[in-house]
């Protein structure tokens, strides 16, 4: 599945500084289907393939760092379901962290 | 900065840089002979400071801390208009206007005392966004007995600022470091509050008394 994945607000330095990432991701055994492919499923495959480094940063536990806000197609994933919102072919995330200062 | 964290190390960082930029930001408003200074703390950094006041127990502050305007009565007040706004709101506004923004961290930011609070107040927002604004409401209705003794304002006697003490606290850091003396400045004093203890080591003039501040906020 194709997706771009952009990171800001300071997160794209766990990504060795590259804000955008077009990338194809490959749907997990346990997915049937491409209806069944979640945020939960890429949260997780993003800490794998993309997080090079202090992961802590970006997820605590099985969801974001609180902070962090995440924006599927322009629109705050609280509102589809956070975790549970389905990802669909050439869909576009963003993850941007709203801490910052001191 | 990096200058002064290798004087006094990893702790108590906030408390140096906070009162120097603040120091900075009113000198500098004054030669602009500005008619208000106005920043841009959001609800998020209003809520951190409400329960850091809380947890240090300092009274003083707690009852100024959710005022959105201060300093009405001296020459340049102070305003917060973004009091009320979301930290998460203004950044959804900046990334959908594409607005340029420094979103780099301070280094020493780690160490603060301040990063508990908002570690906190972060999940607690996931839970029930609402907490935010419910915090500073609780600190707006906040009254203080009329029996706790509060701080005079007074004047500086070295820099003619105002200040609650002999001396005001930029001149207290500024005259430890220049000593060599990292913790002048920090911490609590022993004795009586409002006492001020001729310290029998040290030549100089006599001990202002201090008072702790907490890290990461100017003070408002």
């Amino acid at each position: 599945m194709r997706l771009t994945l952009e990171f800001g607000g300071g997160l794209e330095l766990l990504c060795d500084s590259e804000k955008i990432h077009k990338v194809n991701v490959d749907l997990p055994n346990g997915a049937a289907a491409a209806d069944d492919f979640t945020m939960k499923h890429l949260l997780s495959w993003v800490r794998t393939n993309l997080i090079k480094e202090r992961p802590e940063m970006f997820m605590k536990g099985d969801t974001v760092r609180p902070g962090v806000l995440v924006l599927v197609n322009d629109c705050d994933w609280e509102l589809s379901g956070q975790l549970d919102t389905t990802i669909e072919e050439k869909d576009v995330i963003v993850f941007i962290s709203t801490l910052h200062g001191g | 900065m990096d200058d002064i964290v290798k004087m006094i190390g990893l702790k108590n960082n906030c408390t140096f840089c906070g009162v120097f930029r603040r120091q900075a930001l009113d000198r500098g408003a004054a030669l602009l002979k500005v008619d208000k200074l106005v920043t841009g703390h959001n609800a998020d950094d209003i809520a951190e400071t409400v329960l850091l006041n809380i947890l240090r127990g300092d009274i003083a502050r707690l009852s100024r801390c959710t005022s959105i305007t201060t300093g009405e009565d001296g020459p340049i007040p102070r305003c917060k208009p973004f009091k009320y706004t979301y930290e998460k709101e203004i950044v959804m506004y900046a990334y959908f206007k594409k607005l340029d923004y420094f979103s780099t961290e301070c280094i020493y930011s780690p160490n603060a005392y301040r990063g508990f609070a908002r570690e906190f107040i972060k999940d607690l927002e996931r839970l029930r966004p609402r907490a935010i604004l419910d915090i500073i409401k609780s600190g707006e209705d906040f009254r203080i007995a009329t029996t706790t003794k509060m701080p005079e304002q007074g004047t500086c006697e070295r820099c003619g600022y105002i200040s609650s003490q002999k001396w005001c606290k930029a001149c207290v850091l500024l005259e430890g470091l220049n000593r060599g003396l990292p913790k002048m400045g920090i911490g609590r004093p022993r004795g009586v509050n409002g006492d001020h203890k001729k310290e029998t080591k040290k030549p100089g003039p006599a001990v202002k008394s201090i008072e702790s501040k907490q890290c990461g906020s100017l003070d408002f």
